[in-house]
């Protein structure tokens, strides 16, 4: 068998990332009813063949557990990111194109939302919305997009001044035609590396927040839930509840990584050689 | 020289502008809120049994009725006078409140801060130099795995093997507990103080040693530096002539911009160990309905980074003698 070369590689990375984080979310999402079965008989059993991460003081599977809020966690990081994203595009866009009034008011709520800690502004905003998943996700999409939308705003400013996009508005080509056939498809590939990479910190986010019980309710098997809970029994020495919960929520979030990385690898071959 | 006397007083007034902008967005955020301060904070059963008059005068109190506008001009007018109102949890004035939280908080996050700046810094700039050996590996792989993990899971982690497992430094607090406040030694607070920091500053790290590295990695290809080695120079001498002073701006940039980041972290952290500082405070003020408490905590953290910011910008004047000289040249 021949060696697989560096970019076969890339995509390998890439597609394994993409299917077991499909995996995480879909598995999840069937295993919700398990997530929630209480049985007293099998309580706080360390891991084993049987439970893989052990089972907590009611006797729910921690695997199942763990995967379900993972799930959940994901597809909340799909909203928040997506809409994220979406801010980002139109107030960088904007910001480059419509003049320097809107510029500076635009760069002025970029200064303002990273002007507050993170998870400060998380805590205000779940709070205004009376907590719970709508203070999640809204908290989440309102505080991800300022890194975003800065680079998009800088690549679109250094567009405007690239000669062969003159050279079109010379040509008599129409400012909608430019936008279409020069702009997008040199910021759709940043666009979409942005996009995925912004998953880890909305992921993370919405676990720490609910973590300090701002986010999704304790009933939810979510992962901040769970972790939360497991301070409680830590110094029992029940290491289990905390320890997997975290390092496969670090795992997700790492694996969010590397698909970022390697689509960005993909779609800009120049940046694989830094 | 004027010019850059100008150049800082922009800076202020941009800095004092953004921090009103933050507090009205903050005010805005509490007052949209649906929890209802006279449920929250007098309880149902209590409202129950009082009069209309008790009722009304409450509400008069806590502002319920009054237009928005109005109660931020008195809360801000109020806080401009040094009054940051009383805290409901605490029964106390939120300025002395977030004083005595402040001096907690203060020493943990300054450990966590320059620990990790230094840490970052050294760690970035080795593996910037001695790109695609082991030590840039170790430090590549360091940082992104930091990146990824969460930093209130490494604080339980490092709880349970220092705190449960090996049992040689205390769960939490800031001092031991049932202890008169004299009797507290300064070696205390630092044990107490370990893993806290310790947290903060390994996830610090990461950030600072990823970016420090990629800069250098931009001076190492630069002509200059290979005109340095044509020249015959060690790797020392590039570093001390020509890394350092290069790499310095951009270090210093990210190391202020990391106080944004080290306090969100301290939230979490002294969360989990219990540590009573302003991050504690945050979160307590928020599950409590503290609007007050909160609204001070949300205007001291956000003075606390446009500081940071601003200290970054005059700093590039003392480090850099172009933008001295140039003005406000960034």
């Amino acid at each position: 068998m021949r060696r697989i070369n560096g970019r076969e590689r890339t995509v390998l990375w890439f597609g394994g990332a993409l299917l077991f984080l499909a995996l995480i979310t879909i598995g999840g999402r069937f295993l919700a009813e398990k997530a929630m079965v209480t049985d007293f008989s099998r309580k706080n059993l360390a891991p084993c063949p049987a439970y893989l991460f052990g089972t907590d003081w009611m006797g729910r599977d921690m695997f199942v557990r763990t995967l379900t809020g993972l799930s959940m966690s994901i597809r909340i990081g799909f909203l928040a990111a997506g809409v994220s994203a979406l801010l980002a595009l139109i107030l960088g866009t904007a910001s480059a194109v419509m003049g320097r009034a809107v510029d500076s008011v635009i760069t002025w709520i970029i200064d303002l939302v990273m002007g507050i800690p993170h998870i400060l502004l998380l805590i205000l905003i779940s709070y205004a919305c009376g907590k719970g998943f709508k203070g999640v996700v809204i908290g989440v999409s309102l505080t991800h997009w300022t890194s975003l939308a800065r680079l998009i705003r800088g690549e679109v400013l250094q567009l405007k001044e690239a000669a062969y996009i003159k050279a079109a508005g010379k040509l008599g080509m129409s400012r909608f035609k430019t936008a279409w056939k020069h702009m997008v498809p040199h910021l759709l590939p940043q666009f979409l590396v942005g996009l995925i990479l912004l998953f880890p910190h909305a992921i993370l986010h919405e676990a720490s927040i609910t973590f300090l019980g701002f986010g999704l309710s304790p009933e939810q098997p979510a992962i901040g839930v769970i972790l939360s809970e497991s301070m409680q029994y830590l110094a029992m020495g029940k290491w289990w509840l905390a320890l997997f919960p975290g390092l496969l929520l670090a795992g997700t979030a790492a694996l969010f990584d590397v698909a970022g990385e390697s689509l960005r690898k993909l779609l800009d071959p120049g940046s694989a050689h830094r | 020289m004027k010019s850059h006397f100008m150049f800082v007083g922009k800076q202020l007034i941009r800095m004092i502008l953004l921090l009103i902008c933050v507090s009205i967005a903050a005010f805005f955020l509490v007052s949209v809120s649906p929890v209802d301060p006279l449920q929250a904070n007098v309880g149902q059963a209590a409202l129950g049994s009082m009069s209309q008059e008790q009722i009304a005068k409450l509400n008069a109190y806590w502002g319920v009725g009054e237009p928005a506008m109005s109660r931020f001009l008195a809360w801000a007018s109020d806080f401009f006078r040094g009054d940051m109102g009383i805290s409901l949890l605490y029964r106390r004035p939120v300025a002395e409140v977030i004083a005595v939280k402040f001096v907690n908080s203060i020493w943990l996050l300054a450990a966590a801060w320059m620990i990790s700046g230094i840490m970052g810094f050294l760690l970035g700039v080795l593996a910037g130099m001695k790109r695609g050996t082991w030590i840039d590996r170790a430090v590549k792989g360091y940082s992104l795995m930091i990146a990824s993990t969460p930093a209130f899971w490494l604080a339980l982690v490092l709880l349970m093997v220092f705190a449960v497992w090996l049992q040689i430094l205390p769960v939490g607090l800031s001092v031991p507990i049932g202890m008169e406040a004299e009797g507290v030694t300064l070696a205390d607070r630092i044990r107490h103080a370990i893993l806290p920091a310790l947290t903060l500053s390994i996830t610090g790290v990461s950030n600072i040693a990823l970016h420090t590295r990629e800069k250098m990695i931009d001076i190492m290809e630069s002509d200059y530096v290979l005109f340095a080695r044509a020249r015959g120079e060690s790797s020392w001498s590039i570093f001390k002539n020509h890394g350092f002073r290069n790499v310095v701006l951009p270090a210093i940039t990210l190391q202020f911009a990391s106080i944004s980041e080290i306090f969100g972290g301290s939230v979490l952290v002294e969360q989990i160990f219990s540590y009573p500082g302003l991050g504690q405070a945050a979160v307590t003020a928020g599950i409590g309905s503290d609007v007050p408490l909160l609204l001070g905590v949300t205007v001291i953290s956000a003075a606390i980074v446009f500081g940071g910011n601003l200290t970054a910008n005059l700093l590039y004047g003392v480090v850099d003698p172009r933008i001295r000289r140039g003005g406000a040249k960034k």
